[in-house]
């Protein structure tokens, strides 16, 4: 987990609705037992012509040069600015998994699917919801500069001499900051788990 | 005044921690081996041990080969690395001595089946799993969702979620449908009108006279799919239905069985109770719908055409894309494609219910020339023997159908059973995206009584 204030680097627009975890990482990765190495496989639908396959090195694989994080500067993308509905569909955490390898630290949507949105707190991936009216300020500029800023600590992002502000809850972009294991901080109140499940368990005995 | 939703929550928060966030207890926690290698690996290298173990329910689903027969051999799993994540659940069972239903029990299957028909879903419960299709057991008046699997190895860890609460929407479906209309149709519709995003952040209940009078199948058809709608969360209120669903699953002394209805029956929305959002659907103008796109919102009626493009709509490169992948023409009469595949199967779709409607459709006759595979993959092992037991079996076979093995199947292609590029196929399965059934495959969403029909038209029929 990384520990940064600040997000500085390329941001790449992809311009579609919907973008669901299936296209931004295929099934066919999930038989990985690994929480690493996800990055070759991002939008593998569309950064490959060949079909994907978990055994094939990347090497030997053919890449659809029109897909915009397959070309220059944007194979460097730190950031990602799409639509509405970001990640909306199946649970999988590789999703973010796969992001985050690629190098992406920030996405910036107009909205994100609940379960998706979530697991990017928990992997140092910053979602980011803007409106409608900022998303397409942000990506006009985002068309010229190719560079974005985003400030972790004021929550905004830099356009020209402007900064869009953002919200997010602090305490998970504390997560981001710190990297915090939530397992952890969770057990330092076991007791009142412990107490609470007695509790319950004496109320509702059919649930043991 | 409370919705159903505040009555769960309230029940299982075990501590508020500030800014919203609020640690809730998880009555039950359903792996299987695709999102839990992780997680157990997370809380091995932790040294902890899952909470409470009675909480844990396991079964293979999602990567299962389902032409396996009796007694069969995780060593002839052609897919080494499949192999592997079946193998990895098997050792982290065994390890931590959590029930597994494994590959040749006959109650494996896909988990949102599996946990039903066995009882291991309740009212009231707090319900996850590594899956967004947890929603489906909210048709027990259970709260229950998918999670990733950091969450899943914290719910291990913890016997908790650190969550926020969601918002409150009521969808209310009256009237009575058509006779060849069904939930799947339905819930489509609900999708189609409100949108992927409808209901994001939100736990949606359902109810109103149709809902009351679907069967437990049909309703957890409905909540199967509200992540398809945006919200994670979907239920349905405790009903007579749902009591007479569990009198025969739950094995509970009476005193025990008076206590816990007693309780169940006070799962529902109050009479007053405020919801954030709420709509109205009348159900008798639903028409059996199929999704002509790659979102689950791209559905329209069964007799009308792939839409036409606006260039000025903010939808325009979204459905550009789509109308490019599925391979259509704007304009083009739904009826006028050709299907030379079908899927009758998945967790939102393949229950003796479903069966039995396919059954109904085909029986006496042939599947089309134009439809080179059609296959039925039951649930669970507990449907196909009710299957057999009730002979559907061999109608299917008779009409061309492949009678399968139970497991997730080709509603994501995870295993053997793919598309293969430019396919077209009528599938009873709950997502249309890009690939998602295989590479360059094009998936239509239809109910299980559509997809028999196509099967034997090898096209929409028009009547």
């Amino acid at each position: 987990m990384s520990e940064f204030k600040n997000i500085s680097g390329i941001a790449c627009i992809l311009d579609i609705d919907n973008i669901d975890t299936d296209q931004i990482i295929p099934t066919e990765y999930l038989k990985s037992i690994k929480k690493f190495g996800f990055g070759d496989f991002l939008f593998d639908g569309w950064r490959y012509h060949d079909i994907a396959n978990i055994n094939t090195p990347t090497s030997s694989r053919s890449l659809n040069q029109d897909f915009i994080l397959n070309q220059a500067p944007y194979n460097e993308s730190k950031i990602i600015i799409t639509g509405k509905n970001f990640g909306c569909g199946s649970s999988r955490e590789h999703a973010v998994w796969a992001l985050r390898d690629f190098g992406i630290e920030a996405v910036i949507a107009e909205s994100f699917g609940d379960i998706f949105y979530n697991n990017c707190f928990k992997n140092g991936v910053l979602p980011i919801v803007l409106n409608h009216d900022e998303l397409l300020m942000v990506k006009d500029y985002v068309s010229n500069e190719s560079k974005l800023h985003i400030s972790l600590a004021d929550k905004n992002i830099t356009i020209k001499n402007e900064k869009i502000a953002f919200e997010v809850d602090s305490g998970m972009l504390d997560m981001i900051i710190t990297g915090q294991d939530e397992v952890d901080s969770t057990l330092s109140i076991s007791d009142k788990i412990k107490s609470f499940e007695s509790n319950r368990l004496k109320q509702k005995p059919w649930l043991n | 005044m409370k919705t159903l939703y505040d009555k769960l929550w309230d029940d299982h928060v075990v501590e508020d921690l500030g800014s919203g966030d609020h640690l809730v207890y998880i009555d039950r926690h359903f792996l299987h081996e695709v999102t839990s290698p992780q997680a157990f690996d997370g809380i091995n290298k932790k040294n902890l041990k899952p909470w409470r173990l009675a909480a844990n329910v396991a079964t293979p689903d999602h990567n299962v080969p389902t032409a396996r027969g009796q007694n069969f051999e995780l060593e002839s799993i052609e897919d080494e690395v499949s192999k592997i994540q079946i193998i990895e659940l098997d050792r982290n069972c065994n390890k931590f001595d959590i029930p597994q239903f494994d590959i040749n029990s006959e109650k494996q299957g896909i988990v949102h089946v599996v946990g039903p028909e066995n009882g291991f879903t309740l009212p009231g419960m707090t319900i996850v799993c590594g899956d967004s299709h947890t929603s489906t057991h909210g048709a027990f008046a259970a709260l229950s969702m998918g999670i990733g699997t950091s969450e899943v190895e914290h719910v291990l860890a913890t016997q908790c979620l650190r969550i926020k609460k969601l918002k409150n929407f009521r969808i209310n479906l009256l009237g009575c449908p058509r006779p060849e209309v069904t939930s799947k149709d339905v819930i489509l519709y609900v999708i189609r009108s409100i949108g992927t995003d409808g209901g994001t952040g939100h736990a949606i209940e359902f109810s109103g006279d149709y809902i009351s009078s679907l069967s437990m199948e049909s309703r957890m058809t409905i909540c199967n799919m509200s992540i398809e709608a945006g919200a994670k969360v979907g239920l349905i209120a405790f009903d007579k239905i749902t009591e007479s669903y569990l009198s025969d699953k739950v094995q509970l002394d009476k005193s025990e069985y008076d206590k816990a209805l007693e309780y169940w029956k006070s799962l529902s929305s109050d009479l007053n109770a405020k919801f954030d959002k709420e709509i109205e659907i009348d159900v008798s103008k639903i028409k059996p719908q199929v999704s002509w796109g790659t979102s689950p919102e791209m559905t329209s009626d069964y007799d009308s055409c792939v839409p036409e493009l606006d260039q000025n709509s903010d939808k325009y490169s979204t459905y550009k894309k789509a109308i490019e992948y599925m391979g259509l023409k704007e304009r083009e009469k739904l009826s006028d494609l050709t299907f030379n595949k079908v899927f009758v199967g998945s967790c939102t779709n393949s229950r003796i219910e479903d069966l039995r409607s396919v059954a109904t459709e085909i029986k006496d006759k042939r599947i089309s020339e134009s439809i080179e595979e059609a296959l039925i993959v039951p649930g669970s092992g507990q449907v196909k023997l009710q299957a057999e037991k009730e002979g559907l079996d061999k109608i299917f076979i008779e009409a061309g159908f492949s009678w399968r093995d139970p497991g997730c199947s080709m509603c994501l292609g995870m295993n053997e059973d793919k598309l293969s590029p430019g396919d077209r196929c009528a599938s009873t399965s709950n997502r249309n995206f890009e690939g998602r059934q295989g590479h360059m495959g094009r998936t239509h969403l239809v109910s299980p009584m559509m997809a028999a029909r196509i099967a034997i038209h090898g096209g929409i029929p028009h009547e």
